[in-house]
Protein backbone atom coordinates (compact mmCIF):
# COMPACT_ATOMS: atom_id res chain seq x y z
CA UNK A 1 0.00 0.00 0.00
CA UNK A 2 2.73 2.42 1.01
CA UNK A 3 4.41 2.11 -2.37
CA UNK A 4 1.57 3.35 -4.55
CA UNK A 5 2.98 5.78 -7.05
CA UNK A 6 2.18 7.73 -10.18
CA UNK A 7 0.00 5.25 -12.06
CA UNK A 8 -2.05 4.45 -8.95
CA UNK A 9 -2.49 8.21 -8.59
CA UNK A 10 -3.73 8.51 -12.17
CA UNK A 11 -6.24 5.77 -11.45
CA UNK A 12 -7.40 7.40 -8.23
CA UNK A 13 -7.84 10.67 -10.10
CA UNK A 14 -10.08 9.33 -12.88
CA UNK A 15 -13.28 10.11 -10.97
CA UNK A 16 -12.10 13.73 -10.62
CA UNK A 17 -11.39 13.89 -14.34
CA UNK A 18 -14.91 12.60 -15.09
CA UNK A 19 -16.42 15.10 -12.67
CA UNK A 20 -14.45 18.01 -14.14
CA UNK A 21 -15.49 17.14 -17.69
CA UNK A 22 -18.95 18.78 -17.66
CA UNK A 23 -17.85 21.61 -15.35
CA UNK A 24 -14.87 22.56 -17.53
CA UNK A 25 -16.87 22.20 -20.73
CA UNK A 26 -19.47 24.61 -19.40
CA UNK A 27 -16.77 26.96 -18.17
CA UNK A 28 -15.25 27.10 -21.67
CA UNK A 29 -18.64 27.79 -23.15
CA UNK A 30 -19.50 30.50 -20.62
CA UNK A 31 -16.08 32.11 -21.04
CA UNK A 32 -16.78 32.33 -24.76
CA UNK A 33 -20.16 34.01 -24.22
CA UNK A 34 -18.49 36.34 -21.71
CA UNK A 35 -16.14 37.44 -24.48
CA UNK A 36 -12.91 35.66 -23.59
CA UNK A 37 -10.91 34.31 -26.51
CA UNK A 38 -9.97 30.63 -26.68
CA UNK A 39 -6.46 31.55 -25.55
CA UNK A 40 -7.67 33.66 -22.61
CA UNK A 41 -10.18 31.07 -21.40
CA UNK A 42 -7.69 28.22 -21.64
CA UNK A 43 -4.97 30.31 -20.01
CA UNK A 44 -7.23 30.94 -17.05
CA UNK A 45 -7.74 27.20 -16.59
CA UNK A 46 -4.00 26.56 -17.08
CA UNK A 47 -2.78 29.16 -14.59
CA UNK A 48 -5.58 29.41 -12.05
CA UNK A 49 -7.08 25.89 -11.94
CA UNK A 50 -9.85 26.71 -9.49
CA UNK A 51 -13.39 25.95 -10.60
CA UNK A 52 -15.50 28.05 -8.27
CA UNK A 53 -13.22 31.11 -8.51
CA UNK A 54 -13.11 30.91 -12.30
CA UNK A 55 -16.89 30.74 -12.58
CA UNK A 56 -17.30 33.70 -10.25
CA UNK A 57 -14.72 35.70 -12.21
CA UNK A 58 -16.83 35.33 -15.36
CA UNK A 59 -19.89 36.81 -13.71
CA UNK A 60 -17.75 39.63 -12.28
CA UNK A 61 -16.22 40.32 -15.71
CA UNK A 62 -19.72 40.48 -17.20
CA UNK A 63 -20.73 42.91 -14.45
CA UNK A 64 -17.76 45.10 -15.37
CA UNK A 65 -16.07 44.74 -11.98
CA UNK A 66 -12.50 46.05 -11.64
CA UNK A 67 -9.68 43.45 -11.96
CA UNK A 68 -8.44 44.18 -8.42
CA UNK A 69 -11.85 43.27 -7.03
CA UNK A 70 -11.96 40.07 -9.09
CA UNK A 71 -8.53 39.11 -7.75
CA UNK A 72 -9.50 39.89 -4.15
CA UNK A 73 -12.65 37.86 -4.55
CA UNK A 74 -10.64 34.94 -5.94
CA UNK A 75 -8.40 35.05 -2.90
CA UNK A 76 -11.35 35.03 -0.51
CA UNK A 77 -12.99 32.11 -2.28
CA UNK A 78 -9.75 30.12 -2.06
CA UNK A 79 -8.71 30.91 1.51
CA UNK A 80 -10.16 27.56 2.54
CA UNK A 81 -7.22 25.88 0.82
CA UNK A 82 -4.96 27.10 3.65
CA UNK A 83 -6.79 24.70 5.90
CA UNK A 84 -6.78 21.87 3.39
CA UNK A 85 -3.09 22.03 2.54
CA UNK A 86 -2.15 22.35 6.24
CA UNK A 87 -4.12 19.18 6.83
CA UNK A 88 -2.68 17.50 3.74
CA UNK A 89 0.84 18.26 4.95
CA UNK A 90 0.28 15.82 7.84
CA UNK A 91 -0.63 13.13 5.33
CA UNK A 92 2.04 13.49 2.65
CA UNK A 93 5.50 11.95 2.67
CA UNK A 94 8.18 14.46 3.67
CA UNK A 95 9.83 15.70 0.51
CA UNK A 96 11.92 18.52 -0.95
CA UNK A 97 10.21 21.89 -0.64
CA UNK A 98 10.36 22.57 -4.39
CA UNK A 99 8.48 19.37 -5.12
CA UNK A 100 5.82 20.26 -2.60
CA UNK A 101 5.62 23.79 -4.02
CA UNK A 102 5.09 22.20 -7.43
CA UNK A 103 2.25 19.85 -6.55
CA UNK A 104 0.68 22.45 -4.24
CA UNK A 105 -0.49 24.13 -7.45
CA UNK A 106 -2.74 21.18 -8.15
CA UNK A 107 -4.56 21.04 -4.82
CA UNK A 108 -8.28 21.60 -5.33
CA UNK A 109 -11.25 20.57 -3.18
CA UNK A 110 -11.35 17.39 -5.23
CA UNK A 111 -7.68 16.43 -5.35
CA UNK A 112 -7.39 17.27 -1.65
CA UNK A 113 -10.30 14.96 -0.86
CA UNK A 114 -8.83 12.06 -2.83
CA UNK A 115 -5.34 12.48 -1.32
CA UNK A 116 -6.41 13.13 2.26
CA UNK A 117 -8.74 10.12 2.37
CA UNK A 118 -6.05 7.57 1.38
CA UNK A 119 -5.55 4.82 3.92
CA UNK A 120 -1.76 4.96 4.15
CA UNK A 121 -0.06 7.54 6.35
CA UNK A 122 2.70 8.65 4.01
CA UNK A 123 1.10 9.36 0.67
CA UNK A 124 3.83 9.53 -1.94
CA UNK A 125 4.59 12.64 -3.97
CA UNK A 126 4.36 10.60 -7.17
CA UNK A 127 0.85 9.44 -6.20
CA UNK A 128 -0.17 13.09 -5.76
CA UNK A 129 1.42 13.91 -9.12
CA UNK A 130 -0.74 11.24 -10.77
CA UNK A 131 -3.97 12.43 -9.16
CA UNK A 132 -3.22 16.03 -10.10
CA UNK A 133 -2.01 15.32 -13.62
CA UNK A 134 -5.23 13.63 -14.70
CA UNK A 135 -7.50 16.17 -12.96
CA UNK A 136 -5.58 19.14 -14.35
CA UNK A 137 -5.47 17.60 -17.82
CA UNK A 138 -9.22 17.14 -17.80
CA UNK A 139 -9.81 20.70 -16.56
CA UNK A 140 -7.60 22.35 -19.19
CA UNK A 141 -8.50 20.19 -22.18
CA UNK A 142 -12.25 20.37 -21.62
CA UNK A 143 -12.14 24.12 -21.01
CA UNK A 144 -10.58 24.53 -24.45
CA UNK A 145 -13.01 22.05 -25.99
CA UNK A 146 -16.02 23.82 -24.45
CA UNK A 147 -14.86 27.09 -25.97
CA UNK A 148 -14.04 25.50 -29.33
CA UNK A 149 -17.25 23.60 -29.90
CA UNK A 150 -19.27 26.35 -28.23
CA UNK A 151 -22.01 23.96 -27.26
CA UNK A 152 -22.90 21.94 -24.25
CA UNK A 153 -23.63 18.28 -23.69
CA UNK A 154 -27.15 17.05 -24.42
CA UNK A 155 -29.36 18.44 -21.62
CA UNK A 156 -30.09 15.07 -20.00
CA UNK A 157 -26.42 14.16 -19.85
CA UNK A 158 -25.40 17.58 -18.57
CA UNK A 159 -27.99 17.31 -15.81
CA UNK A 160 -26.98 13.75 -14.95
CA UNK A 161 -23.25 14.52 -14.90
CA UNK A 162 -23.68 17.43 -12.54
CA UNK A 163 -23.88 14.84 -9.73
CA UNK A 164 -20.40 13.46 -10.55
CA UNK A 165 -18.19 15.45 -8.16
CA UNK A 166 -20.66 15.14 -5.29
CA UNK A 167 -21.01 11.42 -5.90
CA UNK A 168 -17.23 11.23 -5.71
CA UNK A 169 -17.20 13.02 -2.35
CA UNK A 170 -19.86 10.59 -1.11
CA UNK A 171 -17.87 7.64 -2.44
CA UNK A 172 -14.78 8.86 -0.57
CA UNK A 173 -16.60 9.61 2.68
CA UNK A 174 -18.88 6.61 3.13
CA UNK A 175 -16.24 3.84 3.44
CA UNK A 176 -14.45 5.80 6.20
CA UNK A 177 -17.75 6.59 7.87
CA UNK A 178 -19.01 3.05 8.24
CA UNK A 179 -18.62 1.85 11.82
CA UNK A 180 -16.70 4.98 12.74
CA UNK A 181 -18.73 7.39 14.82
CA UNK A 182 -15.97 9.96 14.92
CA UNK A 183 -15.82 10.28 11.12
CA UNK A 184 -19.61 10.31 10.92
CA UNK A 185 -19.79 13.09 13.53
CA UNK A 186 -17.09 15.15 11.80
CA UNK A 187 -18.94 15.05 8.50
CA UNK A 188 -22.37 15.54 10.06
CA UNK A 189 -21.45 18.56 12.17
CA UNK A 190 -19.68 20.26 9.26
CA UNK A 191 -22.65 19.47 6.99
CA UNK A 192 -25.16 20.93 9.44
CA UNK A 193 -23.08 24.07 10.06
CA UNK A 194 -22.45 24.62 6.35
CA UNK A 195 -26.16 24.17 5.59
CA UNK A 196 -26.96 26.67 8.34
CA UNK A 197 -24.61 29.24 6.78
CA UNK A 198 -26.06 28.51 3.36
CA UNK A 199 -29.71 28.93 4.25
CA UNK A 200 -29.22 31.94 6.53
CA UNK A 201 -26.82 33.48 3.94
CA UNK A 202 -24.65 34.43 6.90
CA UNK A 203 -21.41 33.58 5.08
CA UNK A 204 -20.44 33.20 1.43
CA UNK A 205 -19.64 29.68 0.19
CA UNK A 206 -15.86 29.84 0.58
CA UNK A 207 -16.01 31.14 4.16
CA UNK A 208 -18.88 28.84 5.07
CA UNK A 209 -16.89 25.74 4.09
CA UNK A 210 -13.82 27.01 5.95
CA UNK A 211 -15.63 27.91 9.16
CA UNK A 212 -17.86 24.83 9.32
CA UNK A 213 -14.93 22.49 8.61
CA UNK A 214 -12.68 24.05 11.22
CA UNK A 215 -15.43 24.26 13.83
CA UNK A 216 -16.35 20.61 13.35
CA UNK A 217 -12.71 19.46 13.51
CA UNK A 218 -12.11 21.44 16.73
CA UNK A 219 -15.35 20.37 18.43
CA UNK A 220 -14.68 16.68 17.78
CA UNK A 221 -11.07 17.02 18.96
CA UNK A 222 -12.27 18.65 22.21
CA UNK A 223 -14.83 15.90 22.78
CA UNK A 224 -12.52 13.01 21.95
CA UNK A 225 -9.56 14.34 23.98
CA UNK A 226 -11.86 14.84 26.99
CA UNK A 227 -13.23 11.34 26.56
CA UNK A 228 -9.64 10.11 26.64
CA UNK A 229 -9.92 8.13 23.40
CA UNK A 230 -9.40 9.03 19.81
CA UNK B 1 -10.75 41.66 -24.09
CA UNK B 2 -7.82 43.99 -23.51
CA UNK B 3 -4.54 43.35 -21.76
CA UNK B 4 -6.31 43.79 -18.41
CA UNK B 5 -7.69 40.25 -18.72
CA UNK B 6 -4.13 38.94 -18.68
CA UNK B 7 -3.32 40.94 -15.56
CA UNK B 8 -6.51 39.61 -14.00
CA UNK B 9 -5.54 36.02 -14.84
CA UNK B 10 -2.06 36.59 -13.44
CA UNK B 11 -3.44 38.08 -10.22
CA UNK B 12 -5.96 35.26 -9.86
CA UNK B 13 -3.19 32.71 -10.40
CA UNK B 14 -1.03 34.23 -7.66
CA UNK B 15 -3.74 34.57 -5.02
CA UNK B 16 -4.99 31.04 -5.75
CA UNK B 17 -1.50 29.59 -5.43
CA UNK B 18 -0.64 31.24 -2.09
CA UNK B 19 -3.07 29.31 0.15
CA UNK B 20 -2.16 26.11 -1.64
CA UNK B 21 1.60 26.45 -1.35
CA UNK B 22 2.34 28.18 1.96
CA UNK B 23 1.16 25.44 4.36
CA UNK B 24 2.70 22.62 2.31
CA UNK B 25 6.12 24.25 2.07
CA UNK B 26 6.26 26.19 5.34
CA UNK B 27 5.11 23.30 7.52
CA UNK B 28 7.47 20.77 5.88
CA UNK B 29 9.65 19.13 8.53
CA UNK B 30 7.91 20.97 11.38
CA UNK B 31 6.37 19.00 14.22
CA UNK B 32 3.11 20.62 15.31
CA UNK B 33 1.60 20.24 18.81
CA UNK B 34 -0.40 16.97 19.09
CA UNK B 35 -3.75 18.72 19.52
CA UNK B 36 -3.21 20.73 16.32
CA UNK B 37 -2.16 17.55 14.51
CA UNK B 38 -5.36 15.86 15.66
CA UNK B 39 -7.47 18.76 14.44
CA UNK B 40 -5.70 18.71 11.06
CA UNK B 41 -6.34 14.96 10.80
CA UNK B 42 -10.02 15.62 11.43
CA UNK B 43 -10.22 18.14 8.59
CA UNK B 44 -10.66 15.78 5.59
CA UNK B 45 -13.84 14.16 6.92
CA UNK B 46 -15.27 17.50 7.99
CA UNK B 47 -14.42 19.02 4.59
CA UNK B 48 -16.29 16.22 2.82
CA UNK B 49 -19.36 16.84 4.96
CA UNK B 50 -19.30 20.54 4.10
CA UNK B 51 -18.55 19.97 0.41
CA UNK B 52 -21.44 17.53 0.05
CA UNK B 53 -24.10 19.36 2.06
CA UNK B 54 -26.13 21.25 1.15
CA UNK B 55 -24.67 21.70 -2.39
CA UNK B 56 -25.53 18.16 -3.53
CA UNK B 57 -29.23 19.06 -3.46
CA UNK B 58 -28.80 22.07 -5.72
CA UNK B 59 -26.98 20.60 -8.73
CA UNK B 60 -29.97 21.49 -10.92
CA UNK B 61 -32.83 23.93 -10.57
CA UNK B 62 -35.15 20.96 -10.26
CA UNK B 63 -34.36 19.81 -6.71
CA UNK B 64 -35.35 16.20 -7.50
CA UNK B 65 -32.08 15.78 -9.40
CA UNK B 66 -30.19 16.52 -6.23
CA UNK B 67 -32.41 14.42 -4.00
CA UNK B 68 -32.36 11.39 -6.31
CA UNK B 69 -28.66 11.85 -7.08
CA UNK B 70 -27.79 12.02 -3.38
CA UNK B 71 -29.91 8.97 -2.60
CA UNK B 72 -28.26 7.06 -5.46
CA UNK B 73 -24.74 8.08 -4.40
CA UNK B 74 -25.24 7.15 -0.75
CA UNK B 75 -27.15 3.99 -1.67
CA UNK B 76 -24.42 2.75 -4.00
CA UNK B 77 -21.61 3.78 -1.63
CA UNK B 78 -23.23 1.92 1.26
CA UNK B 79 -23.04 -1.35 -0.69
CA UNK B 80 -19.25 -0.99 -0.41
CA UNK B 81 -18.73 -0.09 -4.08
CA UNK B 82 -15.59 1.86 -4.97
CA UNK B 83 -15.61 5.56 -5.84
CA UNK B 84 -15.72 5.06 -9.60
CA UNK B 85 -18.78 2.84 -9.37
CA UNK B 86 -20.48 5.41 -7.12
CA UNK B 87 -19.76 8.18 -9.65
CA UNK B 88 -20.81 6.29 -12.79
CA UNK B 89 -23.77 4.68 -11.04
CA UNK B 90 -25.14 8.01 -9.81
CA UNK B 91 -24.74 9.55 -13.28
CA UNK B 92 -26.59 6.60 -14.83
CA UNK B 93 -29.47 6.83 -12.34
CA UNK B 94 -29.90 10.55 -13.09
CA UNK B 95 -29.58 10.07 -16.84
CA UNK B 96 -32.37 7.48 -16.73
CA UNK B 97 -34.44 9.74 -14.50
CA UNK B 98 -34.08 12.76 -16.80
CA UNK B 99 -34.89 10.72 -19.89
CA UNK B 100 -38.13 9.44 -18.39
CA UNK B 101 -39.40 12.49 -16.60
Amino acid sequence: MAQRGFSAGLKAGVSIAIGYFPVALTFGLLAKTTGLSLLEATAMSIFVFAGAAQYISLSLITAGVAPAVIILNTFIVNIRHFLMTASLNEKMQPDARWKKALYAFGITDESFSVLAIQKEDNVRTSFAAGVIMISYGSWVVFTALGHLIGANLPAFLQAAMSIALYAMFVGLLVPSMRGNRKVLSLAAIAAVLNSFFFFTELLSTGWAILVSTLASAVIIELISSKGGRS
Amino acid sequence: MGSWIWWTILGMAIVTYIPRAIPLTFLEGRELPPSIQNILRNIPFAVLGALIFPAIFFIQENIWFGVIGAAAAFGIALTGANVMVVVLGSITVLAVYSLFM
